[in-house]
């Protein structure tokens, strides 16, 4: 399970809340940070991550990508060359490598995760991917490969390792929102370039940080009619009860504002297939930023959204 | 104030920086307008994948790298007095690599094999930070030309913000790298040389030699563009520390972002880089945060529940003619929910102070009904800017 979305989102928690929910369900999973910044293992409140995962918590290991380790370990296991040392300078010149040919560096760390998935090492693993902006090229990597690559070990393998990205029972994308303009309209922008450049399926859209309805429709007249009785209210809470009317009324505009976008990504999903995606929606939890407590909260929400049944096929 | 003003007119070169999802772009739209409201002056804005609405409210329907004005007429229409120009163009990275490939190649021959390599597209394209160094590369190019008194940069989205900053050094260090003169090794010497080796060993065997002859051959017409490749990324760093330029870092107060602005702002002094300002955007009003709105709240809970028939809520009720039941459910739930809010404003004002000794200056612009996406949008925003202090 891939999951991706618009820096800022809460990608990073709401992986971490998916890979909390599975385990709980007793799945053994694999949580994976592809980015090394370190968010991850601040949702968990664990030290620092390393290529080589680190059990964190009943069925829940986690790990963060090094694409160096991964050629590493990928040259022990398939290559099998034996002594590292001796092509250590390879190592130290590997940036540049994955820099200059297209799809190596991404194409270690996709390779990475399907070779866990071809080995059955775990239930589930939850990716936390790059944002909307690179997934494509991640997740793409082996189909551009195969493209460029005619001979050679890398080539033979490209082809298992679509099989597994490009298999719905097996890969899925989780694209991660908030009900604001420019993470729905690149939450859009991103569905149809997976649709369209890579084989993999997109499985759901996370609407995370939801903002509650306060008021219905009526309610809603009473609130912006509110200053004609200020003073009525001021007798009885005191000159800052404006400060207090102010507040609901701009977090029902947050909303409100919230709602047209969400109901533009839906439109957009209705239209798009016969069976639109499902869009799960995780409220805003007033808590903080992230960390422990909320990778919880918004786990208890999405346990709420999703059938928890562990053989589904959501996962 | 005059702190943004100020800033405003004694740089040529202004990057807006942060993370994703911040309002970078309309924030470096908003300086472009403030600027050319108090200065008789050229100003241009570089904007990476902006908002559909906001591009249109520009006038910017298609991607490309020569400047669009932004008409007078748009300004007048919108109620936003400028005495300066506008000028904007949206970043394009497949046409600037090839504007740079061509200005670059020492001659046609090799502009034209470097153009026509398999390779080239998906090297320009996909290459991670070919958007950062472009960038960079665009905004050397118009400050060389000295068509524009000041340049603003919205920069790209970046998983690390630093990687624009270090991208021309990570071009310079390529082409001296041991990478590309092994790449670059004549095909038969390659197995010879004792260095690269156990390098063409592995690499045969993993990409394929046709894979690695394609790279090669990319490489090797490259490198004789080396000589200004390696220029011009000395020239964009001495441009990135010179006085005449700054950073405006933004973000909001939820913790990551400025977590990052945080990093960020430290990292560019650390560089010897010019922090101009940080730009705190979609900021809670800090009254949601005092003692006496929270009393007010907890009041006003009390007064709706305390008297179910009559009160304040019958008071409001008989007022405004609508059912009391309703009034009540309305001051309840506007009490209740007031902390929720209340909360979040107290994080992002604890979070402000984090900033404040970061940058000489540090501007709050609040929460604002809506996405900005027209030029009277941009101007009242430059008006929170210019008051943000």
């Amino acid at each position: 399970m891939w999951v991706t979305g618009k820096g800022g989102v809460g990608k990073t928690t709401v992986a971490a809340a998916i890979a909390d929910v599975a385990a709980r369900h007793g799945r053994n999973t694999l949580v994976c940070e592809m980015d090394a910044k370190g968010a991850l293992a601040n949702a968990f409140d664990v030290g620092e991550l390393t290529f080589e995962p680190t059990r964190i918590a009943p069925n829940l290991q986690a790990m963060t990508m090094n694409t160096e380790d991964s050629l590493r370990e990928y040259l022990r296991l398939f290559v099998r060359i034996p002594l590292l040392g001796r092509i250590g300078p390879l190592a130290s010149t590997f940036d540049f490598v994955a820099d200059a040919a297209p799809g190596v560096k991404e194409i270690l760390g996709v390779g990475k995760l399907c070779y866990e998935v071809r080995e059955r090492h775990y239930d589930l693993i939850v990716v936390d991917a790059e944002a909307s902006g690179h997934i494509v090229s991640q997740i793409g990597a082996p189909k551009v490969i195969a493209d460029l690559v005619q001979v050679g070990l890398v080539r033979d393998q490209t082809q298992w390792m679509l099989d597994i990205l490009d298999d719905p029972q097996r890969t899925g994308v989780a694209v991660v929102t908030t009900p604001e303009e420019m993470p729905v309209t690149e939450t859009i922008e991103l569905l149809a370039r997976l649709r369209d450049e890579t084989g993999a399926h997109a499985s759901a859209v996370i609407a995370n940080r939801v903002l509650p309805v306060l008021f219905n429709r009526r309610e809603q007249r009473i609130v912006d009619r509110l200053d004609e009785v200020m003073p009525l209210l001021v007798d009885v809470a005191g000159p800052s009860v404006a400060t207090v009317v102010e507040a609901a009324r701009l977090t029902e505009t947050r909303r409100s504002t919230g709602a047209e976008h969400m109901d533009r990504l839906r439109a957009w999903l209705d239209n798009d297939a016969e069976t639109p995606l499902p869009i799960i929606t995780v409220p805003e939890m007033f808590s903080r930023g992230s960390g422990p407590r909320v990778v919880s909260l918004v786990a208890d929400a999405l346990t709420d959204e999703l059938d928890p049944d562990p053989g589904g096929s959501d996962g | 104030m005059a702190e943004l003003d100020n800033l405003l007119a004694s740089r040529e070169m202004i990057l807006v920086a942060g993370s994703g999802g911040v309002g970078k772009t309309t924030i470096a739209a908003a300086l472009g307008v403030a600027a050319a409201e108090r200065q008789k002056s050229r100003v241009l804005v570089i904007t990476v994948d902006p908002a559909r609405r906001l591009a249109s409210a520009l006038g910017l329907e298609e991607f490309g790298n020569v400047p669009v004005r932004i008409g007078p007429s748009a300004f007048e229409e919108a109620g936003v007095k400028v005495r300066g120009e506008v000028w904007v163009a949206m970043l394009d990275t497949k046409a600037g690599w090839d504007e740079l490939i061509t200005r670059q190649a020492p001659d046609d021959e090799t502009r034209a094999a470097v153009l026509a390599n398999p390779l080239y597209e998906n090297i320009t394209r996909r290459f991670v930070h070919s958007h950062e160094y472009l960038a960079m590369e665009q905004l050397h190019d118009l400050h060389a030309r000295g068509e524009f008194d000041l340049v603003i940069v919205d920069t790209p989205p970046s998983r690390n913000a630093l990687s624009i900053l270090d991208a021309p050094a990570r071009m310079r260090e390529f082409f001296g790298s041991r990478l590309l003169r092994w790449l670059t090794v004549p095909y038969r010497s390659r197995l010879f040389t004792v260095a690269s080796k156990p390098f063409y060993q592995v690499a045969d065997r993993v990409l394929g030699s046709r894979f690695l002859q394609d790279i090669a051959d990319f490489f090797v017409l490259f490198q004789a563009m080396e000589t200004g490749f390696v220029r011009r990324a000395t020239e964009i760093e001495a441009l990135l520390v010179d006085p005449r330029t700054a950073f405006v870092v933004v973000t909001t107060l939820e913790t990551a972002p400025s977590h990052e602005a945080r990093f960020l702002a430290r990292s560019l002094v650390q560089r010897g880089m010019s922090l101009g300002a940080i730009v705190a955007n979609r900021v809670l009003p800090e009254s949601l945060a005092s003692t006496a709105a929270a009393d007010s709240a907890a009041a006003l809970l009390e007064a709706a529940d305390a008297d179910p028939t009559g009160g304040v809520a019958g008071d409001v009720a008989d007022q405004l003619e609508v059912p009391l039941k309703q009034v009540t459910a309305v001051l309840r739930q506007i009490a209740t929910r007031f902390d929720d809010v209340a909360l979040v404003a107290a994080r992002e004002s604890d979070r402000r102070l984090e900033l404040v000794d970061l940058a000489p200056v540090v501007l709050t612009v609040p929460w604002l009904s809506g996405d900005i996406h027209d030029l009277a949008g941009l101007g009242s925003l430059a008006d929170h800017l210019r008051s943000g202090g």
